[in-house]
């Protein structure tokens, strides 16, 4: 039987506010444990929260950014189950009224092809503590420092039908995210995490199959992993006659498999109801309104500029736009070549995505470490493109960039003595040597081979050293051949 | 200076040199050492840091305080830096509260010298004060009787002249209560007039702190030093504080001319015990022959309040009380094998029958399949009960009612009978529902025992309260009588 793959994901974004949703605690991460919970977080008797209104704000950039609506009225509720960091024994979350409703997000597929994902919802609430099991002796610990950390919970619809279409839609939310600046995008701290639910049917079948909830899932990597052995797992269970259990299930990415955590008999009732302690949370127009006008651009509309501004394919926008820093660093390399954006445009993206990100990941670096400047890198184009020196040259010097062996592509240029030889004369001697040299090629080229003077510009270049233009060197060649 | 002056007169004679914070605080003191082994209203004395407060005071660390030297007490809801805060639980019996709640901190500002923490029904459920893990209070005019609840320790302290004022905190009727069984005056302002911040919650919805004292004219000092925005409840409400001690300084004899005070005739029907009716119609007879005028109006949704309460009360209860877990402070069982074990015993050995039983009801009316039928169906029902009081204040100024249908009951009478004991809120919760500012006024007895007259204003009027029961006090002396053995 054939089977059809259905992915809806529940993410969970950390806010980048300085401090917690509730409380006025930090929310830096790695402090030491409870040295950030105040006694609002640790839920002291008699302690009240109050919303952090940033929160507001961000939660509001963000409905706009995925296109949904703002609820005028939304409402905080709480959510409660008994564990050990979490001190209050409830969640405050957001249940029946959430802040934002109705948004979609538009993917783009391996074949170019674009689709809509709904999100359902996404509404904000707190993070709970840390248990922490290692460095007990039978016992656990209990850190609160993440206790109070905003989230927003972001709920999609069960629109993807691939683990490639889920990572599609993961990275474009976690660029998005970034870009909005309401989130660091951090997904080894947790700050941005992803829930997978993955059911299978026959293809053709309309009802939805027993889904699972993956949990556990901290790269884009292991979330496809995850999907795949999941649905793997589902179709090898429906296939033998069985049925698939609705559960909670943990991505274990040593054994690359996932693990039963909790099944829905075990599941919780939450007794979910308003918190009285927390008046509804009202957003008028003006307020929407001037949420919008705080709009960065976003990576869809970015990507059609880049295409239009700066004659790149489409393909290569979007990966530039991928994230906001990359986006921000193309930019500033291409303003840094000066003269015709467009002309520029295509070979800065050829260096960023070719030479400067191989680089970044041999050292394992992020492109906002990157050690070469968006101004070095953009100097450095600029001779390639004035033939001060060759293509071949140009990794030369910009190896020695990445490594600060100079200032800049011109000082490297000039220390080493790089200079392109555009001297006709200069070029004709190292050309008549190489003919004189080389007569049994000359003599393949003269017999119609004349594919050999490949291998004579090959040698015309390395008499040089590497500084004759490759190009003027071909056709003084040729020309002297073809005159023999 | 005499234990039974008024706050005015306290609070002057310090500013004007002819007493000290120093000499007030010894004199309550001293009767608290000579009267509350009967009586059991603290479950936390601090004598010795009121002692240092108030020699404080005396070398001028209150100076220009409205309030400078005056001892009062704090339910032991409050939380205080550095004191036992116990909320009359088990659970808390070992928690030393690390801040102050903004009711203490402001009261602290205003100049007052605490002297210590008043007893109260477990997490403020009962209203007899004998859910406490410290025993009951007893009722200064008859120590077999029970102060109400509760906060009775705090009206049994001012009743019996241990302090002269004390806080208190009324969720169904816990200030009104126990205030009308212990022949005191009490205040329980608009929700959102006072900060719950460092109050320990019971309903979060429905919790407002308030104050006892010896007349409409002392509640007024207190709460005037208690009231007003804090920024650390969002539910405290950002609104100007009327001058309510100024407004009584200057009040003259014809403030209840013309004022119309509605009787419900709800609160007058079957359950209300005769005697009782008596000193309340007399009680209306003075309003009405100092130019009031009064009207029977109609609450028609008043039976529903004891159902919509025992519904709403223990579901934010239960939600409250979830985070006493035996995990990070208050009591925790011996031994714990596992998680679970950890969780059951130490809130069932923590917690008191009377709370148990409410978290389960709590918890129950808010379970999938029962929220609708319950919760949901009491918030419909909560809006019913304040819209009859919205239409009845469209064509009164007032409501002028009984606190309870009875004077206090004996110790132990009502225990085993909690729906009985419910039933004992029945003409104090409606307001609570509402939101509503009330206060008891002492308005006579039954056999020696006290009974207080309610009265009810509109939203943020306690202004209009303070001002009404001031003018009845001006002509009756109800509130100056003082129990047998405690004068």
């Amino acid at each position: 039987m054939a089977w059809e793959t259905v992915i809806g994901l529940e993410v969970h974004i950390q806010l980048a506010t300085q401090s917690k949703i509730f409380s006025t605690a930090p929310t830096a991460y790695g402090a030491q444990p409870n040295t950030q919970a105040s006694a609002v977080d640790i839920a002291l008797p008699g302690v009240l929260p109050v919303i952090n209104a940033n929160v507001i704000r961000m939660a509001t950039l963000f409905g706009l950014a995925i296109d949904a609506d703002i609820a005028p009225t939304s409402v905080f509720a709480r959510k409660h189950y008994f564990y050990p960091d979490l001190p209050k024994g409830y969640q405050i979350s957001q249940f029946e009224l959430p802040i934002v409703a109705n948004g979609h997000l538009d993917i783009v597929l391996g074949d170019g092809a674009e689709k809509r994902v709904g999100i359902t919802r996404a509404h904000l609430e707190e993070d709970a503590g840390k248990s922490l099991h290692e460095a007990f002796d039978r016992e656990t610990g209990i850190d609160l420092n993440r206790a109070g950390t905003p989230l927003v919970e972001c709920v999609s619809e069960p629109d993807m039908r691939s683990a490639a279409e889920a990572v599609a839609y993961a990275r474009k939310l976690h660029a998005l995210v970034q870009y909005l600046g309401i989130c660091d995008g951090n997904m080894q701290e947790g700050s941005f995490r992803v829930d997978a639910n993955v059911s299978v049917r026959p293809v053709g079948s309309s009802e939805f199959g027993t889904r699972t909830e993956t949990k556990n899932v901290n790269s884009f990597r292991f979330l496809e992993k995850a999907i795949e052995f999941e649905v793997e797992r589902q179709i090898d269970v429906l296939e033998s006659g069985g049925t698939v259990v609705q559960e909670t299930r943990l991505y274990d990415p040593d054994a690359d498999e996932t693990r039963s955590m909790r099944s829905k008999e075990e599941a919780h009732d939450y007794r979910y109801f308003p918190d009285p302690d927390l008046l509804p949370v009202v957003i008028d127009e003006a307020f929407v309104e001037s949420a919008r006008a705080d709009l960065p651009e976003l990576p869809d509309a970015k990507r059609e500029r880049f295409v239009a501004a700066y004659g790149v394919s489409t393909e290569d926008a979007v990966a530039l736009t991928q994230s906001r820093v990359l986006a921000d660093y193309f930019e500033a390399t291409v303003a840094a070549v000066g003269g015709d954006a467009k002309t520029h445009g295509k070979p800065a993206a050829n260096w960023i995505m070719g030479d400067l990100s191989g680089a970044l990941n041999r050292d394992g670096l992020a492109i906002a470490d990157s050690p070469v400047s968006a101004a070095q890198l953009g100097g450095l184009i600029a001779r390639v493109a004035d033939n001060t020196i060759s293509g071949k040259i140009g990794k030369d010097v910009f190896e020695a960039l990445f490594k600060g062996e100079g200032e800049s592509a011109d000082a490297i240029i000039e220390d080493r003595g790089l200079k392109q030889i555009t001297d006709t004369g200069a070029i004709e001697g190292f050309v008549d040597q190489v003919i004189a040299d080389n007569p049994d090629q000359v003599q393949q080229y003269l017999d119609g081979k004349t594919k050999i003077v490949g291998f004579l510009v090959g040698q015309v270049m390395k008499a040089s050293k590497g500084k004759a233009n490759p190009k003027e060197v071909n056709q003084m060649l040729v020309a002297k051949l073809d005159a023999l | 200076m005499s234990h039974d002056r008024s706050i005015r007169d306290m609070v002057a004679a310090v500013a004007a040199g002819k007493t000290s914070a120093a000499e007030l605080t010894t004199r309550y003191l001293d009767r608290i050492a000579a009267h509350d082994e009967t009586l059991n209203t603290l479950i936390s004395g601090c004598a010795d840091t009121a002692r240092e407060r108030a020699a404080a005071i005396d070398s001028g660390a209150a100076a220009d305080t409205p309030l400078a030297g005056l001892p009062i007490a704090h339910k032991d809801i409050f939380c205080m830096r550095g004191t036992r805060t116990s909320c009359g639980s088990r659970m808390l019996d070992n928690f030393v509260a690390p801040y102050d709640a903004t009711v203490v901190e402001r009261l602290a500002a205003a100049g007052t010298v605490t002297l210590g923490k008043t007893n109260m029904d477990e997490f403020a459920m009962g209203s007899s004060n004998e859910t406490s893990f410290y025993g009951p209070v007893r009722n200064p005019w008859n120590t077999d009787y029970v102060p109400g609840g509760s906060s009775g320790g705090s009206a049994a302290a001012v009743a019996a002249g241990l302090v002269p004022a004390a806080t208190g905190t009324d969720t169904g009727g816990s200030i009104r209560q126990p205030a009308a069984l212990c022949g005191v005056t009490g205040i329980k302002p608009t929700y959102g007039r006072v900060s719950r911040y460092g109050m320990i919650a019971f309903a979060s919805s429905l919790d407002q702190g308030g104050c006892f004292a010896r007349s409409a004219d002392d509640c007024a000092h207190v709460l005037q030093a208690m009231a007003g925005f804090d920024e650390r409840d969002s539910t405290c409400v950002e609104r100007e504080v009327p001058d309510y001690v100024g407004a009584l300084g200057d009040q003259g004899d014809d403030y209840l001319k013309g004022m119309r005070v509605g009787l419900p005739k709800e609160y007058f029907a079957e359950g209300l015990d005769d005697a009782s009716r008596q000193v309340i119609d007399a009680a209306i007879a003075e309003f009405e022959a100092r130019g009031a005028e009064i009207v029977e109006i109609t609450l028609p949704h008043t039976e529903l309040a004891v159902s919509t309460y025992y519904v709403l009360a223990p579901a934010e209860a239960s939600s409250n009380l979830a985070r006493f877990d035996g995990v990070r402070y208050g009591y925790r069982c011996e031994n714990p094998v596992d998680l679970e074990d950890l969780y059951t015993r130490s809130r069932g050995e923590g917690f008191g029958r009377e709370v148990q039983r409410r978290i389960m009801v709590g918890a129950y009316v808010l379970s999938a399949g029962y929220y609708d039928a319950y919760y949901l169906k009491a918030q419909k029902t909560r809006r019913l009960i304040a819209q009859d009081f919205t239409n009845a204040f469209e064509n009164v100024d007032l409501i002028a009612a009984p606190v309870t249908q009875a004077p206090a009951f004996k110790l132990g009478e009502k225990l085993d009978d909690p729906v009985s004991m419910y039933l004992n809120d029945v003409y104090t919760l409606p307001a609570s529902l509402a939101g509503l500012p009330g206060m008891s006024v002492p308005a006579g007895f039954v056999d020696g025992l006290p009974v207080g007259l309610q009265l009810l204003a509109p939203w943020f009027e306690e202004a209009r309260l303070l001002g009404a029961a001031h003018a009845y006090q001006q002509t009756t002396d109800w509130h100056t009588k003082r129990p047998a053995g405690f004068e």
